[in-house]
């Protein structure tokens, strides 16, 4: 299996999403030795463009890329040449003609990865633009899952949060969906949007939504939205969906309690549970780190691809896959 | 070239006097003096148009483009918007306010009036701004514009947010007789959205706008309207409840016409898929239901005019990523080909396309034109309706290149138009004819 | 393609058997010895190993799996990313007698990425070499200090080693490659 971008789980088949994380199962080992290092892509420069803040995600991936021997650069859009009002093709343009391997892109506009895919030949690593997704993110939960629980098929998964403006969600649904895994969408009606329900079971009472899941997945509530009026308070907010230890107790016995961070805490999660026996927040992170060795091995160690053979693009290329 | 034209063969189409018929149109000084059974032959010093196979209709008038001049020349100019005009069978354009500066003034419509004459091509009406600036919170001198020689107002690019200065609009433009186009969004429900609210939206993680957003708006006109008795015209309309809400208005006979971009009866927000930047415009491409609303609204009258809604952008302003691109899409060189798509597709006679295309918004906007009538000005359009072209952005006569159709096959193409009995465009041999069956 | 068998099951099972005393020959035992296989069928000769060993000298050597693909040479010229199966050794390395196992030895640059990968683990008291076959064409200093049969081929040849635990049976076949 071949992968020149990663920029979404949409569409992603099973099987594509199942390699994905075997392979980056295969390297959690690397981060447990003394020296976490292999010399896979040494030589290989990796940059890191972060249109938005973003510490953990960025330290993750440089993490991620130091222990494959890579050498990684990073850009923020504060200090760099954005404030002085280049456009994103042009900051584009000018990294790929320093050839890097693969740049990594976090952006404010959904569809920005896509774009510069279209137009740069080096391979695109979505780390979240806009709303859309978060793929690596999504993966590495699945990951924790299935660590935990072996098999996705048929699980009962509960997101619950602001969905409308969440890409974590978005990429997370894609693949839990394809996964053969039954998803549960939780919040308050103002952040659900109705198209939700042709792809999950949708509903505004936590109680309801938790019962009997097995992973319960919160998500973060940005403060800003409270001021755009999609709930009156955050005190409202986390009273009626404020994942506390009575909602944890109708889960499974076994339930995994997950966040992608950074958290509010007794926000959308109580302190307790966050820091209690069911929660693999700590997991993931760890795991956010192998799989996204798992990524740059995969789509950065390769020979690249002659831009005349890449196709041309009527959809937006997620990950497409090479026959073979 | 005499200034007698005889336009000989063809099938005239001019729903303002009933004809569809063989018919030999002869112009003479740039006025139609004769429309009659053919045959009769060109006399000495008589020019033959050979219209063959062909349409003979008042030329076409685009009632909603902007072209851009004074203050956004790189985008287009009032000569190479004339020339797209011409190109796509349109003998005049009303164009729009948001110009920079704004024309709220005499001295900016009289700039317009004036840059047109220098192009010599079509006829260009201005469309004034309904308040000063297009802030919403003055009203501009519509008199003095009215003077200048503006058709109707309009603050398009912009909603009138404040209920009360639209119905100010209303009332004081009636005393001009000019209409108000209402461009129908309200802001704090579209929110910054950047298309249509629905299921494709939430694929793409790109924020909405529902259809509420503009049925909202639409629904307060045709009550303001039918307050003040004054005329109001709503632009591009893109909802099926709109067209819902203009209907039962016209059946309660308040005074409200609407209109239809052809993109907006063509195309649905899939379009947008792979974040196209072509795909987006305001109001946003919505979904199939509403697009076969608009149809029908076009068919039952409901909807009384398709216009381009022409609005040129560089391709900076386009190639970018999707939430930074401009709202707009060209259309002067497309709107009649996807018109006559309506043909096959959805059951619309070419007698309701022409009277969408040239009678109404002559009636509407009070001007010359739209007809074939005897003594009425020489403004023509010959429309080969088997003509079959492929859509090329890079020769548009237009300054941009801005639309989603590039490369589509198109059946049908005017291959003449006459603006007061000269000819100003042409087409060339090189359209591929069908073989008639 | 025809297919040349050059051992058969019993031939294996007896190379085996003999490397598995020479092993204990020569190191005196087993003391601080520990088996890693590469993978994958040198991960199942391992184990027979292990077997073998364990049935003579009634001790359990450690063994570990190294999967050597993070450290290939060839990986910016592949046109297609080979698949991570993961390296599991989970005994200290530091001052092992460690005995890699493979199951042909060729060119040897499997052998140098096995070697760098164990030397990110700890370092070893030393490291042999133990291969079923080796078939000459070497492209870099290596050689095996056990060996089950030695193989003379052309370098348009393909050596096929099959194994009960992957394959089905024991054997070893050659074929040439047709153009």
């Amino acid at each position: 299996m071949t992968f020149r971008h990663l920029l979404g789980l949409e569409g992603m088949s099973c099987e594509e999403i199942l390699y994905l994380l075997d392979t980056a199962a295969s390297f959690r080992e690397i981060s447990e030795r003394e020296i976490k290092k292999v010399p896979t892509l040494r030589g290989k420069t990796v940059v890191g463009v972060f249109y938005e803040a973003s510490t953990r995600t960025r330290v993750s991936f440089e993490i991620a890329a130091k222990r494959m021997s890579a050498d990684f650069v990073s850009l923020s859009a504060s200090t760099s040449s954005v404030t002085k009002g280049e456009t994103l093709l042009d900051t584009a343009r000018n990294l790929a003609a320093m050839r890097p391997d693969g740049i990594i892109l976090r952006h404010p506009s959904s569809g920005a990865p896509h774009f510069l895919a279209q137009r740069v030949e080096c391979p695109i690593i979505n780390a979240g633009d806009g709303a859309h997704e978060h793929p690596t993110q999504a993966l590495l939960d699945l990951l924790t899952i299935r660590e935990r629980r072996g098999s996705l098929d048929d699980l009962k998964v509960a997101i619950v949060g602001d969905i409308l403006h969440s890409r974590v969600a978005r990429s997370n649904l894609h693949a839990l969906r394809a996964l053969g895994a039954e998803v549960r969408l939780i919040g308050p009606p103002t952040l659900l949007p109705r198209a939700l329900r042709e792809w999950a079971a949708v509903t505004s009472d936590l109680a309801e939504g938790v019962r009997g899941v097995d992973v319960i997945m919160t998500l973060r509530i940005q403060r800003e939205r409270q001021g755009a009026n999609y709930f009156p308070s955050l005190d409202e907010y986390s009273r009626y969906f404020c994942l506390n230890q009575a909602a944890v107790r109708l889960a499974k016995p076994d339930v995994l309690i997950m966040h992608p961070g950074p958290i509010n805490r007794g926000i959308e999660i109580a302190s307790d549970v966050a820091d209690g026996p069911y929660s693999v927040i700590m997991d993931q992170v760890t795991n956010g780190v192998a799989l996204r060795m798992a990524v740059l091995y995969l789509l950065v160690s390769g020979a690249q691809q002659e831009a005349s053979e890449a196709q041309p693009v009527a959809h937006a290329p997620r990950l497409r896959r090479r026959a073979g | 070239m005499s200034s007698r034209l005889l336009i000989a063969g063809g099938t005239v189409v001019d729903p303002a006097n009933g004809v569809h018929a063989s018919c030999d149109v002869l112009v003479l000084d740039g006025e139609i003096v004769e429309v009659a059974a053919p045959g009769h032959g060109a006399g000495s010093g008589v020019d033959l148009l050979d219209a063959t196979g062909c349409l003979v209709v008042p030329g076409l008038i685009d009632m909603h483009v902007h072209l851009r001049e004074p203050g956004y020349e790189y985008k287009e100019t009032i000569e190479t918007g004339s020339r797209a005009a011409a190109v796509g069978g349109f003998t005049a354009v009303a164009c729009m306010a948001n110009t920079n500066p704004v024309n709220d003034s005499a001295a900016v419509t009289e700039t317009i009036i004036e840059k047109a004459r220098a192009a010599n091509l079509v006829r260009v009406y201005p469309i004034g701004a309904v308040t000063m600036g297009l802030q919403g919170e003055q009203l501009a001198e519509i008199g003095e514009m009215r003077r200048a020689g503006i058709v109707a107002v309009s603050d398009d690019g912009q909603p009138i947010m404040s209920g009360e200065l639209m119905r100010r609009a209303l009332e004081y433009a009636g005393m001009f007789g000019i209409p108000v186009i209402a461009h129908e969004e309200d802001r704090g429900i579209a929110c910054g959205g950047v298309m249509h609210e629905g299921a494709v939206s939430l694929r793409l993680g790109l924020k909405g706008v529902p259809s509420a957003a503009e049925t909202v708006m639409v629904a307060r006109d045709i009550a303001l309207a039918e307050q003040t008795g004054g005329r109001v015209h709503i632009a591009h309309v893109s909802a099926a409840g709109s067209v819902e809400l203009i209907r039962s208005a016209k059946a309660r006979g308040i005074a409200v016409t609407g209109e239809a971009s052809p993109h907006h009866f063509t195309l649905t927000d899939a379009a947008v898929d792979g974040y196209n930047t072509n795909a987006k415009m305001n109001p946003p491409l919505r979904c199939e239901s509403d697009v076969a609303a608009v149809r029908a609204g076009i068919r039952d009258g409901t909807l009384d005019v398709i216009a381009s809604d022409h609005a040129p952008h560089h391709r900076d302003e386009k190639d970018v990523e999707f939430d930074a691109a401009l709202n707009g899409i060209v259309g002067l060189e497309t709107a009649l080909p996807l018109a006559l798509r309506l043909i096959a597709e959805a059951d619309i006679p070419i007698d309701t396309l022409i009277r969408a295309m040239s009678t109404n918004p002559a009636r509407i906007l009070g001007v010359p034109g739209g007809s074939l009538s005897v003594g009425a000005p020489a403004d023509i359009a010959i429309i080969d309706p088997k003509r079959r072209w492929r859509v090329d952005p890079a020769v548009f006569a237009s300054k941009s290149r801005n639309t989603p159709f590039g490369g589509w096959e198109m059946e049908g193409q005017a291959v003449a138009t006459i603006v007061g009995g000269r000819v100003v465009h042409r087409a060339t041999i090189s359209g591929r004819r069908r073989k008639s069956a | 393609m025809s297919e040349r068998a050059v051992m058969d099951a019993q031939g294996v099972e007896r190379a085996l058997t003999r490397i598995a005393h020479e092993i204990l020959e020569r190191n005196r035992g087993t003391e601080r010895l520990a088996l890693v296989g590469i993978r994958s069928r040198g991960v199942h000769l391992a184990e027979r190993l292990r077997a073998k060993i364990a049935a003579i000298e009634h001790s359990e050597l450690p063994t570990g799996i190294i999967d050597i693909t993070l450290y290939r040479d060839d990986l910016s010229r592949a046109r297609q990313q080979p698949a991570v199966k993961g390296t599991d050794i989970r005994f200290p390395i530091d001052g092992r007698r460690v005995l890699l196992v493979d199951d042909v030895l060729f060119t040897g640059r499997t052998v140098r990425a096995a070697l760098d990968a164990l030397v990110d683990f700890g370092r070893p008291q030393n490291v042999q070499l133990v291969v079923l076959i080796d078939r000459g064409h070497r492209e870099l200093p290596i050689r095996a200090d056990y060996v089950g049969k030695n193989l003379p081929t052309a370098v348009n040849e393909s050596v096929h080693v099959r194994l009960v635990e992957s394959d089905g049976c024991d054997e070893v076949a050659i074929t040439r490659d047709e153009d």
